[in-house]
């Protein structure tokens, strides 16, 4: 890691909401906390705020690393950070743990305090719309109107989108990066494959395991590897561990073999040592639900009616799970209503988690709207 | 001055002018094959149009967005089929008809898509481009900066080829600016000019 544009330390922070939050499922939470970090410096107007969402497994802590964990860097810090495409020097970026998440906000694994117990099973099934809903009451807490940017990648950009119909006048710019305007059939089989693995998991207790001082590990890291499969391409896992067996040769037996084998498995069991089941499925809900078109009949053009925002899309020439012509639907239905919009298709090897990396002309194209995005409140 | 000074720009790039002279004050565009953007930027800063430039390459992506206008990336070639019927007052097809693949479908699309189509292309007819002919080499200016075996120009055509195109295709020619050098040339304009800019709509 390069200290020198390395935003530095960074701590989180934690704000409580009393007034409740009905859930689109109609449950209410009487009460909530999310955490969140805050990285650069709001301007007098209140008008160069950014907000990131994040993905799937993603949390609040997006750039710098913490006093205490050093190694602990945030998952965009490539992306976030003095004089990178999301420039702290320039704009207030704000990173937010949704609401049912696992890292400190509110979430099935936090107590409930009408039990004294673990939410657990009795935690609601939260849609993007909530969780719009809810980061949209800490933006009020923070004092911003209008935020120069709402900005995220897959399940991140699908909030950024939503931001735009929720709140049209609260969001300048969208960037929607690897994102679809719903989930395909394929997409939703993916998701609940992965849920099964978990439900059926016999330390899954019907969500309420925190009780039994179990955690279903064995399900959640079969999601996660699953989940991993789908984030990359065949390309890249081909240039990345080919048909490599570690030992090199066959050794006739059911253990890690190939190093693909211990790729995933590691990745499985670092993600089920961190990661609560609970979260994982209610996420993956999330993702399945969204789907702005339904109530207008499926049409996305009078979805997206109602956006004032100017858009850019991003897609990426390997992701299937988020394939380009997913974004290309959002962008025609943004091009039917005639909103400012630019679209780039961005060749990169890593499938869906091309996102996440550190690439030159998907930076450069970034780094080139987001100076455009400052220009608008100097 | 910048770079984008209207009227610098006007002055470096005649074609520029001569489509924005067609345009009416807050028509929309699309721009196909829009390179950096620059033209958009011209039309919106002196036209205050509303459009859309459509661009393969990635550092003209870049380029258009510095510009400030909305681009989309795509493959002229493969259609337009991400653009409603009639969408647009004109479609502009800027210095790139010579470099498309399927020129007959994408004249369809242009006027299926807008409700009027702008060209400009380099006049393969111009008599410096003969005289290197005659010479024995392919034509290499400012209008045709590429070798022979570097090009992305496939379809280069003289005016006479543009306007029997358009007369087969049913196209109607409404205007035509034939330029040498950033003057207009009147006659022999097959012959004199180095330039065209067509403004059409479909034929009756």
């Amino acid at each position: 890691m390069d200290a020198s544009d390395n935003i530095g330390m960074v701590s989180a922070q934690r704000a409580t909401f009393d007034i409740p939050l009905v859930s689109r499922s109609g449950a209410v939470l009487p009460r909530y906390e999310l955490v969140y970090e805050t990285y650069g410096t709001l301007n007098a107007d209140r008008s160069n705020a950014i907000l990131v969402c994040h993905a799937l497994s993603g949390n609040h802590h997006i750039a710098g690393y913490y006093a205490d964990e050093p190694k602990n860097v945030g998952w965009w810090d490539n992306m976030i950070g003095p004089g990178k495409p999301v420039d702290t020097d320039r704009f207030f970026v704000i990173g937010i743990n949704n609401l049912g998440g696992c890292h400190g906000s509110t979430g099935p694994s936090s107590i409930n305090p009408e039990t004294g117990k673990p939410y657990g099973s009795g935690f609601p099934l939260i849609t993007v719309e909530d969780w719009i809903e809810s980061q949209a009451r800490l933006a009020d807490l923070l004092g911003i109107e209008q935020f120069a940017a709402v900005l995220g990648g897959s399940l991140g950009g699908m909030q950024a989108m939503q931001w735009s119909l929720s709140y049209p006048e609260r969001v300048r710019n969208a960037l929607v990066i690897a994102a679809a305007p719903h989930l395909t059939a394929e997409n939703i089989a993916f998701n609940d494959v992965a849920r099964n693995a978990i439900l059926t998991d016999p330390d899954f207790h019907g969500g309420d395991f925190y009780q039994h001082n179990v955690v279903p590990t064995r399900g959640l890291r079969l999601a996660r590897m699953l989940g991993h499969i789908t984030y990359l391409s065949d390309d890249a896992m081909a240039d990345k561990f080919g048909r490599t067996l570690r030992a090199g040769k066959l050794g006739f037996t059911y253990d890690i073999e190939f190093e693909i084998e211990s790729y995933l498995r590691y990745q499985g069991d670092k993600f089920a040592a961190n990661f609560d089941a609970n979260t994982y499925l209610l996420m993956t809900k999330a993702l399945d639900y969204f789907d702005p078109a339904r109530e207008y009949g499926g049409n996305l053009d009078k979805a997206f009616a109602a956006a004032r925002a100017n858009f850019l899309v991003l897609s990426f020439t390997t992701d299937w799970r988020f394939a380009p012509e997913r974004s290309r639907a959002i962008v025609q239905a943004l091009l039917h209503n005639r909103r400012n919009v630019s679209y780039a298709e961005l060749s990169s090897a890593h499938g869906h988690d091309s996102f996440l990396m550190q690439d030159k002309h998907y930076h450069e194209v970034m780094r080139a709207y987001l100076e455009r995005v400052a220009g608008e409140f100097k | 001055m910048s770079a984008h000074d209207p009227i610098e720009l006007a002055a470096a790039r005649p074609d520029f002018a001569a489509i924005a002279a067609w345009i009416p004050k807050g028509a929309s565009v699309l721009d196909l094959g829009c390179g950096d953007g620059s033209l958009l930027r011209f039309l919106r800063d002196t036209r205050e149009v509303r459009g859309y430039g459509v661009e393969i390459s990635d550092a003209n992506i870049v380029a258009c967005i510095r510009n400030g206008v909305n681009v989309i990336q795509g493959d002229l070639d493969s259609g337009l089929s991400g653009f409603e019927t009639q969408a647009f007052d004109y479609v502009i097809l800027s210095q790139t008809l010579q470099a498309i693949r399927h020129t007959e479908a994408l004249v369809k699309e242009i006027l299926r898509v807008g409700r009027a189509g702008i060209v400009s292309f380099p006049n393969f007819g111009y008599w410096r481009n003969r005289l290197k002919i005659i010479r024995g080499n392919m034509p290499v200016s400012r209008e045709l900066p590429y070798q022979w075996y570097d090009t992305p120009n496939v379809h280069l055509c003289t005016l006479h080829d543009f306007e029997e195109f358009c007369a087969k295709q049913k196209v109607q020619i409404l205007n035509r600016h034939v330029m040498t050098g950033g003057s207009e040339v009147q006659v022999l304009t097959n012959l004199l000019g180095s330039t065209a800019v067509y403004r059409f709509q479909r034929g009756p």
